[in-house]
């Protein structure tokens, strides 16, 4: 099997200006943030970002205007933020295009493409306004084939007639791009803990970048297969990237880092700000390690290491201001 | 009269997690709800499962997470996989009993805003996170909590956008709708704690906190809200309040 090892920048340039992508994790944990930071750094523009519940992944791409177009259920870091100020000023100013869906309706989108069929039906959103409000009306849709010709279709069950089901389109991107604890150079993947919907969210891209924490032995992974919820001929690339989700946690790895998240957010909330995060910690910076240094190197990541049987740093100070 | 000796946020905690049953299956998400899941485990509910819709059943929590997506919430749990796996297994088949919900907006029937706030959701003049899980959760569990802060605005006569539907226009209008089961059972607030009456399913206050008047919570809400048969709510025990502050939450990262 030929090696897929490259390097993160290397990585990220493979996606052009207008690329339709899905991030892995979900709001505070396995964010693949090297990937996003270079995205920032190469000047990408127009892109189209489908997920379920990003956090400051999404937040820092939108505020750095390489964000076109989301498809999305929530978008914050949860009790450290309750809205990611970026897309919350982007909205507000008309600098974004966006559709609300759920986080159930978006993960059974991308299900759906995973599974190569054009709709899934759920029981869910019936009564919301997520049914009868939209964000792209039909002749945006129309003008975009990287958009859904439709956002969803109520239906009664051609088996009950008073069963009534939502249907929802399946998502296909040109990208999806992981952060996991642990790859193989040939593209096996180990996700420990939690896998959110990055097993479906690979499946229906047409090429997979996967970033990981360590890059292991094939052997090491095929002894428990039932571990590994992709095969290695669905990824493309793999990079090495140590930290590579910070200011987020990787279980089993490291922690979140509250103390960058709360400076990320004081940030955010002010254009002026968020382009001097911006300068000091991603465009001002040569590469990752440039950043890993920028935001205090080991003496800051040491704390944030997870103690084995926790998966976390359980004596992490973690009081909000 | 005395100064309580407990807080809001303990109050509500409390009056939260009077709401679980033992051996009930809760779906939470993080903040005041984790406190009352976490709080009920430890009194009248050892029994009560904890479902994070991030892909984990039935954590042992050591430490209270931050998200649903939080390492802490693969702390002992008895199932870890995706959002797939807890929404259409658990969720949509049917295993939630209780689902705690909040929102920017609330309205008599129980429908939360947790979109924005401006008529045209096109152009609103605040946006907020987006529905995340709670849509699906007003949807598919069993019955809802809904927390909320008791402000004149907050309870308004319509809400400017259905994130999570509640009993809608009321009567059997979510039952009209598709909506296979739930529906809103109980709103707990920083005022008091209101239900819904069985046949209109509009909201009635059922308890004021202490220090409060009925009046003053019918002030505060911009619709009707009948009140005659409303009694003060149950101040915290001792015993409820230790295990808040000691063994809940000894951080203190939500408790204030």
């Amino acid at each position: 099997m030929p090696g897929k090892l490259i390097d993160v920048r290397e990585a990220a340039a493979l996606i052009p200006d207008g690329a339709t992508v899905s991030f892995g994790g979900f709001t505070t944990q396995r964010h693949p943030m090297a990937l996003i930071y270079e995205l920032i750094r190469l000047g990408r523009r127009n892109l189209y970002l489908f997920g379920h519940s990003p956090g400051g992944d999404w937040d820092i791409l939108i505020g750095a205007g390489c964000v076109k177009r989301v498809e999305l259920a929530y978008e914050a870091d949860e009790a450290f933020s309750t809205v990611g100020p970026c897309w919350r000023r982007a909205v507000e100013n008309g600098r974004i295009e966006w559709e609300d869906y759920s986080n159930f309706s978006m993960v059974a989108r991308f299900t759906a493409g995973a599974m190569g069929i054009p709709f899934i039906p759920v029981r869910s959103l019936l009564g919301s306004d997520l049914v009868t409000r939209e964000g792209l009306g039909p002749a945006a849709r129309r003008a975009d084939p990287r958009t859904s010709a439709k956002k969803l279709h109520v239906m009664d069950s051609p088996f009950d007639s008073r069963d009534r089901v939502v249907l929802v389109p399946a998502i296909h991107t040109e990208f999806a791009v992981l952060h996991v604890q642990k790859a193989t150079a040939c593209g096996t993947v180990r996700i420990e803990g939690q896998t959110f919907a990055d097993v479906q969210q690979a499946h229906c891209a047409d090429t997979v970048i996967v970033t990981a924490e360590d890059i292991v032995e094939e052997d090491d992974l095929r002894r428990e297969p039932e571990r590994n919820p992709i095969p290695f001929f669905v990824v493309n690339h793999v990079c090495h990237v140590p930290y590579g989700a910070h200011p987020y946690a990787v279980f089993n790895c490291y922690d979140y880092d509250p103390l960058q998240i709360a400076e990320y957010h004081g940030a955010a909330r002010d254009d002026a700000a968020f382009r001097a995060y911006l300068e000091k910690y991603v465009l001002g910076v040569e590469d990752f390690a440039g950043y890993l240094e920028a935001v205090g190197g080991r003496r800051r990541l040491e704390p944030l290491r997870a103690s084995p049987g926790f998966g976390y740093s359980p004596d992490l100070p973690r009081r909000r201001s | 009269m005395a100064t309580p000796d407990y807080t809001l946020t303990e109050l509500m905690a409390v009056t939260a997690a009077r709401e679980i049953r033992d051996g009930e299956v809760v779906f939470a998400g993080t903040g005041l709800p984790m406190l009352g899941v976490m709080l009920a485990q430890r009194t009248h509910a050892p029994e009560c499962v904890i479902i994070f819709e991030a892909g984990t059943a039935a954590s042992r929590l050591a430490h209270l997470p931050m998200s649903v997506g939080d390492p802490r919430v693969m702390r002992g749990a008895a199932m870890a996989a995706g959002l797939m796996e807890v929404f259409t297994y658990v969720l949509q088949a049917g295993r939630v009993d209780v689902g705690f919900l909040s929102g920017a907006q609330v309205d008599r029937y129980g429908n939360i805003n947790s979109t924005s706030i401006g008529r045209d959701p096109g152009h609103p003049s605040v946006r907020f996170s987006g529905s995340g899980g709670a849509c699906d959760i007003a949807c598919l569990a069993k019955r809802t909590i809904i927390i909320a802060k008791h402000e004149k605005r907050r309870f308004p006569e319509t809400v400017d956008y259905v994130t999570s539907p509640g009993w809608l226009q009321g009567g059997d209008s979510r039952e009209a709708s598709g909506l296979v089961r739930g529906g809103p059972d109980t709103i707990v607030t920083t005022m008091g704690v209101m239900r819904f009456q069985p046949e209109s399913k509009a909201v009635y206050l059922m308890n004021y906190h202490p220090g409060l008047t009925p009046t003053a919570v019918a002030e505060a809400t911009s619709f009707p809200l009948d009140v005659r048969h409303a009694i003060e709510t149950r101040p915290p025990t001792p015993l409820e309040l230790r295990i808040l502050r000691e063994e809940v939450d000894p951080e203190r990262i939500f408790l204030t």
